[in-house]
């Protein structure tokens, strides 16, 4: 088994997602048959295969290096569940 | 159903045969009529009354003036609230528009609502949202079919003659395969063709927005409209589009369709053996010539995917903390608590798991050995691709594995889920244009679909084979 309880909480956390006992258990077991699962890849040989990591087939243009302003803070800050004086507004972090 | 055609419903507009305001409350009655069916998470009549309103008093020549689309709720729309179909984005209201919905707006479309989907478009039978299941139009009563996905709401919204097109993103197969469940035709373009920008991520290298749409011919004007280079999606493509309408063309002598034999899978119902074989010999009779290929890495590209796009996700995903939009957990205590509750909270499921699995394949001493290891199959599946376009202008397969289930049939194993995708996701990972046209019905009458895949960027070839396909069957 590759997951166990020990890794999946190392996951949540690493993932910034709680998670109680009961999900626990169903995520070691999930994750452990998909893991089974995609392990088929490693018959396939790889040796001086280059990875792909973007498809598109045209070259990507380059553009100028040169500032602009698009956002108003006013703007970024509308959908904030707490805000305050134009600042994102979170839990106090430094005692 | 009108199931009237978006170019019929131009020419009356044209001709005064029909107003806007005409037209569009015809689909604003249907609309209300088929609530029960889920399709939209935002409709809101006033919303569409204002839009109507507003291109009455405009003068211009437009290309879509006065047509009534539905748009998936990934695409983010000032107008209109977004959610992706999570509870982490209830309540969010872009400030932007995106390129697709903006070149909609542009062309004079009215946007009917904002269309059901799995959330963050992680699923293949739009039940994963938590907004609640969408239901296939195509049901019998008490008997209710998923409509596919993750572009559930926008397929059924055309099915159930609700708009005269739609927008979908397809990432595995979200375009294709509800398209097939619900009976229309949807296409997804090549990766690059359509920006990206204002599409709630899912997974980066396989996003691609298209369309859903009644019939072949609709489906090229509109993809005409969405398509087009834009500067903030750095893999968009700069290259002049053809005008796909235009340049329809059913003619297919001469042509060479290639159909690989690793489609063949064991274990496929045999209905849809026999639509492909029909398929082929329809396009035979028109003179194309049958060319057997082989794309031998085929059986590799779910579990390629079901890494690449995970792990993708998990690197997408982490902008949802409670911060800068959307939902925040009450319980935050600190910093981190609020992190942990929030996400723990506002994803559902089926999201939460593609996280974990996503972080666990990105994270240290576990990279090389799934996440590298799947982008470099992926290259042996696009060198496949290559290789077998050589030798013909466009390849013809199966859809989907089977016609619309039953809803919730296949909710609890996740790779027994992941086996819808099985026809569609080769496509995705080599990042080249499909769509699904109907094609057939099953035992139950229900319809089936055939997929055409092209070259990259060759989506006038998709689109002449697949009307000639149609034409063949009405």
């Amino acid at each position: 088994m590759k997951i166990d309880k020990n890794t999946i909480n190392k996951i949540a956390r690493l993932s910034r997602i709680k998670l109680d006992d009961k999900e626990s258990e169903d995520y070691i077991k999930d994750l452990n048959s998909i893991l089974d699962w995609v392990e088929q890849l490693n018959e396939v040989n790889t040796e001086n295969v280059e990875p792909l990591s973007n498809i598109s087939s045209s070259i990507l243009p380059k553009r100028e290096d040169v500032s602009k302003d698009t956002n108003s803070s006013d703007e970024i800050l509308e959908n904030a569940p707490d805000k305050l004086e134009g600042f994102f507004a979170v839990p106090k972090v430094v005692e | 159903m009108s199931n009237s055609s978006l170019k019929q419903a131009l020419k009356d507009l044209d001709t005064k045969k029909i107003s806007i305001r005409e037209l569009n409350q015809d689909y604003l009655k249907r609309i209300k009529e088929k609530e029960n069916l889920n399709i939209f998470i935002h409709f809101s009549e006033e919303n569409v009354l204002k839009q109507i309103d507003n291109l009455e008093k405009d003068n211009s020549t437009k290309k879509l003036k006065g047509i009534p689309i539905a748009i998936k709720d990934l695409f983010c729309t000032k107008s209109m609230p977004t959610t992706a179909a999570s509870k982490i984005l209830e309540n969010f209201n872009p400030t932007y528009e995106s390129f697709v919905t903006q070149k909609l707006l542009d062309e004079g479309s009215i946007f009917v609502g904002k269309t059901n989907l799995d959330e963050f478009a992680m699923g293949s039978a739009t039940n994963t949202s938590f907004f609640g299941n969408t239901i296939n139009p195509l049901s019998k009563e008490n008997e209710p079919l998923a409509p596919g996905g993750s572009s559930g709401g926008s397929a059924a919204a055309v099915a159930a003659d609700l708009c005269l097109g739609a927008t979908g993103t397809d990432t595995g197969g979200s375009i294709r395969q509800p398209a097939s469940f619900c009976g229309i035709v949807g296409i997804k373009p090549t990766y690059g063709l359509c920006s990206r920008w204002g599409i709630a991520a899912f997974a980066s290298s396989l996003d691609q927005a298209g369309i859903f749409s009644h019939n072949v011919e609709d489906a090229s004007i509109l993809l005409q409209s969405i398509a087009g280079f834009d500067k903030r999606d750095s893999t968009s493509a700069k290259i002049d589009i053809p005008n796909y309408f235009e340049n329809l063309d059913d003619d297919l002598n001469g042509k060479t369709v290639g159909i690989p034999k690793e489609y063949s899978i064991d274990g496929t119902p045999l209905e849809i053996s026999q639509i492909w074989e029909d398929a082929i010999k329809v396009l035979e009779k028109k003179g194309v010539k049958i060319k057997n290929i082989s794309l031998p890495h085929t059986k590799y590209a779910l579990p390629t995917y079901y890494i690449i796009a995970p792990a993708e996700a998990s690197s997408n995903l982490a902008r949802y903390d409670g911060v800068k939009y959307g939902f925040r957990s009450e319980e935050i205590d600190s910093l981190d608590e609020m992190y942990e509750n929030t996400r723990a909270q506002g994803f559902g499921r089926e999201v939460k798991r593609r996280i974990l699995i996503g972080t666990y394949v990105l994270s240290a001493g576990y990279y090389d050995a799934y996440y590298l290891k799947a982008q470099k199959v992926r290259k042996l599946i696009a060198d496949d691709f290559n290789k077998a376009f050589k030798e013909c202008d466009f390849i013809v397969t199966p859809t989907a594995p089977s016609a619309a289930f039953p809803l919730n049939e296949k909710q609890n194993d996740p790779i027994k889920m992941y086996l819808n995708d099985v026809f569609t996701v080769p496509a995705s990972l080599a990042g080249l244009p499909g769509i699904s046209i109907p094609f057939g019905k099953d035992k139950n009458n229900l319809p089936l679909g055939i997929q055409i895949l092209g070259k990259h960027f060759d989506e006038q070839a998709v689109l002449n084979a697949a009307l000639s396909l149609e034409r063949s069957y009405e």
